[in-house]
């Protein structure tokens, strides 16, 4: 994995005692700390050469190469409705996750660390977040500094 | 007998192969239930096929083995190894009868008796330690390989058995001095010899029967072999973009090498996967027969494109949905011969299949000359399962009507008895074809048929493609749909991108190309340069008959790629038909030529197309019915179109040859003036030294000239004119090539001439009655000014049963024409019941008809028609009208 971890927070990492289902890696989208379940991660990929799509959907930024496979990138950033990245910031990382068979990337601004949540953490969508969230949210998570979303992996990818 | 014994000697030597090795493994663990079971149900087969074959002697050897596996398999019998030797000296000795029969088709005669004595007395229970006498075998005059050398025919041992990891088999069994405990090893001894003879000779004169030259493999093998082809192939390719840019002289000549393996390689495991399109159509004619036997229909099956190559895994998935739409053809699309006869159809239905490549696909027709998808009931049935609302179906085209078969539970029991059917399972086949990628379309006409159009991308496979670039990204278009590359624009000399209204085209060897720009179409900046706005590079594309050029602002090389699907979620973009990795190591769109065409409107959509060139049972589709058209332009931007038939010559006449004379312009044209008229107002002269284009009408001895700007174009179309125009010289508009046209009203620029332009033929003082049957509106319009012109009384009705409605109220004419293909009722129904009874029996007809082809005009003249002509041969008409009106037989 050319991943480059970055611890995100400086709490030191959960007992990993949990079940692998209760463990996700972090991410981080326009400053929004997010959640994607572990077992759905097939790979991290630092920067990689994007091949734009023409007329895709807005929210898909084109393919890459993931060792002889073909990844569709999906931009976090407009799937969620964000501002585009800043000129000069640095290039987004993928987190490349499985569906049915093929691969996508989920672009993100950085890749945190993988943690276990725990179960009482974990809070229902606050009624009036923005639809588009509501609708890729799983749930919010209660951290001590900062609110998770978990994101829900199949609705990030039902676009169009 | 001899294909059939043929598949016997592979089984056998199969299943003789196998009995091998299981039985070396029985010998380790002689308590291997399943193993001894295994071996029990290969030896039973074998006794079992040659009984029926009548190959005694194999039989016979068989029994006796099986009887003491039999025993050994109840447990009254132990298993020794002097018992599994018995057993192989068998084997040894069924083998060798089997390479006899090989050779020379018939069982090498031969003694087995004290073999199948040891055999017996193991059954019995006695020690198997004796067979001292065991395996005498054939004796040396019946060992084929032991007959007179130099016999040609000897063909080389078969394949399967040289590829097998066995032992050939051996041209006998053991000696009889062999020892009891060497039989195998002796055998092995004498198989070499064995060999060695049948290479040197051998055969029997009858002609050897050699069995099939294949081997199973399972399809896992190909399929991993196919990947590692791919990747080999791609790897091939990033190795030659090293040395291309190092070159680096000595590898070249390896490399070259290397990659000239690797394509023949590719090709070869390519062709182990593709078979014929015919073997999945191999059952088919037996089913049609049945199903007509069944229905009491007559029908008949034809069958094109046999040999059209697949993918075996695309054929596998597409073999059942086929065979249940040419059932539902036959069951639901055809009608019995009672009512095929009542609606003028030959009582022998047909349905025609028809297989071929097309653009990087595959497409398969399925068509009936049947009676079509009822829109009516289908719409019924739509509201009733409540499918759509009144409203929706309302706002809906015959053909979104007709895809409601395709919809899931539009196929139920009750669709299958009040509907014509067709809605049997038809989602499920849609569900099929869709999941390798493919896509399914219909044609329908009530009353005439329906054909379905499966189109099969070729996904996994690997193909030869261009490597072009369009704003800033690179593409790949498949190289099966690229006819030439063309230059174009930077120097003065060679091809140009011109600009009709901002649509680009380009004059390639007298042929008006259009064209596509790549970036513009796939909405990617453009070369924001004015001057480089029109150089690039044209790929000149061909999908079906249409032909269209791709401005492209970089071609690079071509490069063998792996078609990839593209992800799911990009699968709605129809100008892709995959992705894949370059030699470099990035992603590329592959482009979809037929796409591309759809998109921009190049030409109508695939199956329409092919439906115009499709099966003759359809011939009278209407949407395939196609005019002529000469494009031009005049005036503003809009191009103009004519029928063709219409324009007698297109002239290039020099500005200087134009003359005016008394507020008309004329020229001298074949010994005569001939008028002018310009097409659009504020035409100045051209200046001394250009030319002017013409369009020249001819009638009789008159000609008259309509001058434009430019000649653009010949292409077919379906003309379907929208909108009347309010401009007197047009007839409305239609969407030809995808972009909108007007369409001229000839006879109104005719007029333009002069006002004598028409006069002269009707001298008579009684005009003519005419009743005209056209559902064309088109062809209405253009022949009802010109026949009153030329002296006739038109009446011109719609349809066949407008027509019919006129003879009841006892309207009289002198002459009917009509046109072939109308819905209701068409041209020949008409004619049979004009000519059936009624006042108007004794009238000519004149059929008139988009095509001219020998098989309908016999049609047209059986049921009563006097003349055929095309629809628009203007003067053709004309003559047979006068032909007709002055034979005095008739009137």
């Amino acid at each position: 994995m050319q991943t480059e971890m970055r611890p995100s927070t400086q709490r030191a990492v959960a007992v990993v005692t949990e079940s692998a289902a209760a463990m996700f890696l972090t991410l981080t989208v326009a400053g929004q700390l997010c959640g994607v379940p572990v077992l759905a991660v097939r790979d991290i990929l630092a920067a990689q050469a994007i091949t734009r799509v023409p007329l895709a959907p807005r929210e898909v930024a084109g393919s890459l190469n993931l060792r002889g496979r073909i990844v569709t990138a999906i931009d976090l950033r407009r799937r969620l409705g964000l501002p585009p990245r800043e000129a000069g910031a640095p290039p987004p990382m993928s987190v490349v996750v499985e569906q049915s068979g093929e691969l996508y990337s989920l672009l993100s601004d950085s890749v945190g660390e993988v943690l276990a949540l725990p179960e009482e953490g974990f809070a229902a969508n606050p009624p009036t977040l923005d639809p588009v969230w509501r609708d890729v949210s799983r749930g919010v998570h209660k951290e001590d500094e900062r609110l998770l979303i978990v994101l829900d992996v199949d609705r990030i990818l039902a676009i169009g | 007998m001899d294909d059939l014994l043929a598949d016997f000697l592979t089984e056998t030597n199969e299943g003789l192969a196998a009995l091998d090795g299981a039985l070396l493994k029985l010998e380790k663990a002689p308590d291997d239930r399943q193993t001894l079971s295994e071996i029990f149900r290969n030896v039973h087969t074998i006794k079992g096929t040659c009984g029926f074959l009548g190959l005694s002697r194999l039989e016979k050897v068989a029994h006796a083995a099986e009887n003491v596996l039999g025993r050994y398999r109840d447990g009254s019998l132990k298993v020794t190894p002097a018992g599994i030797t018995l057993i192989l000296s068998a084997l040894d000795c069924l083998k060798g009868i089997v390479s006899g029969l090989e050779g020379t088709g018939s069982e090498p005669a031969g003694d087995d008796t004290a073999l199948i004595a040891a055999l017996d007395a193991a059954w019995r229970g006695a020690a198997p330690g004796t067979p001292a006498a065991a395996p005498p075998a054939a004796p040396p005059e019946a060992d084929p390989f032991e007959l007179p050398a130099g016999e040609p025919v000897a063909a080389a041992p078969p394949a399967p058995q040289a590829a097998a990891p066995e032992p050939p088999p051996a041209a006998s069994a053991p000696s009889a001095s062999a020892p009891p405990a060497a039989p195998a090893h002796a055998s092995r001894g004498s198989d070499h010899e064995g060999e060695a003879a049948g290479a040197s000779g051998g055969g029997g004169a009858s002609g050897p029967i050699t069995p099939a030259q294949t081997i199973r493999v399972s399809v896992d093998v190909l399929e991993d072999l196919m990947t590692l082809v791919s990747e080999l192939v791609l790897t091939r390719n990033q190795l030659l973009q090293l040395v291309r840019a190092r070159s680096d002289a000595a590898l070249t000549v390896p490399l070259q090498r290397l990659s000239h393996i690797t394509s023949e390689l590719q090709e070869g495991v390519m062709k182990t996967r593709m078979q014929p399109i015919g073997n999945a159509w191999q059952k088919l004619p037996r089913i049609v027969r049945d199903l007509a036997n069944e229905l009491g229909k007559k029908i008949e099956l034809v069958m094109k494109g046999a040999d059209t190559e697949l993918d075996r895994q695309v054929l596998e998935l597409i073999k059942d949905p086929l065979t249940h739409m040419v059932r539902n053809s036959g069951d639901h699309g055809l009608e019995t011969p009672e009512q095929r006869r009542q609606s003028g159809k030959p009582e022998t239905g047909r349905i025609l299949l028809n297989a071929y490549h097309e653009g990087g696909h595959i497409i398969i027709e399925i068509g009936d000359d049947g009676r079509g998808l009822p829109a009516e009931k289908i719409k019924q049935k739509a509201l009733a399962q409540g499918l759509a609302t009144e409203a929706e179906i309302a706002g809906m085209g015959e053909r979104e009507i007709q895809h409601f078969i395709f919809r899931a539970g539009f196929s139920t029991a009750a669709a299958v008895t009040s509907v014509s059917g067709r809605g049997v399972g038809m989602d499920v086949v849609k569900t099929n074809v869709e999941k390798i990628g493919g896509t399914i379309e219909l044609r329908s006409v009530e009353g005439r048929g329906t054909t379905f159009y499966i189109k099969i991308p070729l996904t996994l496979a690997i193909v030869s493609a261009l490597i072009v670039e369009a704003g800033g990204e690179r593409f790949a278009i498949p190289q099966i749909g690229v006819v030439e590359l063309v230059r174009a624009g930077g120097s003065a000399e060679g091809a140009q991108i011109e600009r009709i209204h901002d649509t680009p085209v380009m004059r390639l060897r007298d042929r008006l190309l259009p064209l596509v720009s790549l970036s513009r179409l796939l909405e990617l900046p453009q070369a924001a340069d004015e001057g480089r706005r029109d150089a690039g590079f044209v790929v000149v594309t061909q999908v079906g008959a249409n032909v269209f050029g791709i401005i492209v602002d970089k071609v690079f090389d071509t490069e063998e790629i792996v078609v990839k699907p593209v992800a799911p979620i990009l699968r709605h973009v129809a100008m892709f038909s995959g992705n894949t990795i370059l030699g470099d190591g990035s992603v590329i769109m592959i482009l979809d030529p037929n796409g591309i065409a759809r998109a921009t409107g190049v030409g109508a959509d695939g199956p329409s197309e092919d439906a115009a060139r499709g099966p003759e049972g359809l011939r009278g589709h209407r949407s395939t019915e196609r005019t002529a058209l000469l494009l031009f332009r005049a005036g503003d931007g809009t191009p103009k179109a004519v029928p063709l038939g219409l324009v007698a010559r297109l002239e290039d006449l020099p500005g200087e040859s134009i003359e005016h004379s008394g507020g008309k312009t004329l020229v001298q044209y074949r010994g005569k003036l001939m008028p002018l008229v310009a097409m659009a107002g504020g035409w100045a002269p051209p200046e001394p030294g250009r030319r002017q284009a013409v369009l020249v009408f001819n009638d009789r001895d008159r000609a008259m000239g309509l001058m434009v700007d430019a000649i653009l174009d010949v292409v077919e179309e379906h003309l379907l004119i929208e909108g009347a125009s309010e401009q007197p010289g047009f007839l409305g508009s239609a969407v030809i090539c995808g972009k909108v046209t007007d369409v001229i009203d000839c006879a109104w620029w005719l007029h333009q001439a002069g006002d004598d332009w028409f006069r002269g033929n009707g001298q008579d003082a009684v005009r003519r009655r005419v009743l005209l049957v056209e559902d064309s509106a088109f062809f209405r319009h253009l022949l009802v000014p010109g026949l009153t012109a030329a002296g006739y009384d038109v009446t011109a009705v719609d349809t066949g049963m407008q027509a019919l409605r006129l003879r009841e109220q006892g309207a009289a004419f002198d002459v009917i024409i009509s046109d072939i293909e109308m819905p209701d009722l068409d041209g020949i129904g008409l004619a049979r019941a004009v000519r059936e009874s009624g006042a108007w029996q004794p009238l000519p007809m004149i059929a008139l008809s988009g095509k001219v082809e020998a098989e309908q005009v016999r049609r047209a003249r059986e049921a009563g028609f006097n003349e055929y002509v095309g629809k628009s041969e203007r003067e053709a008409l004309l003559a047979a009208l006068s032909e007709c009106l002055a034979t005095p037989a008739i009137n």
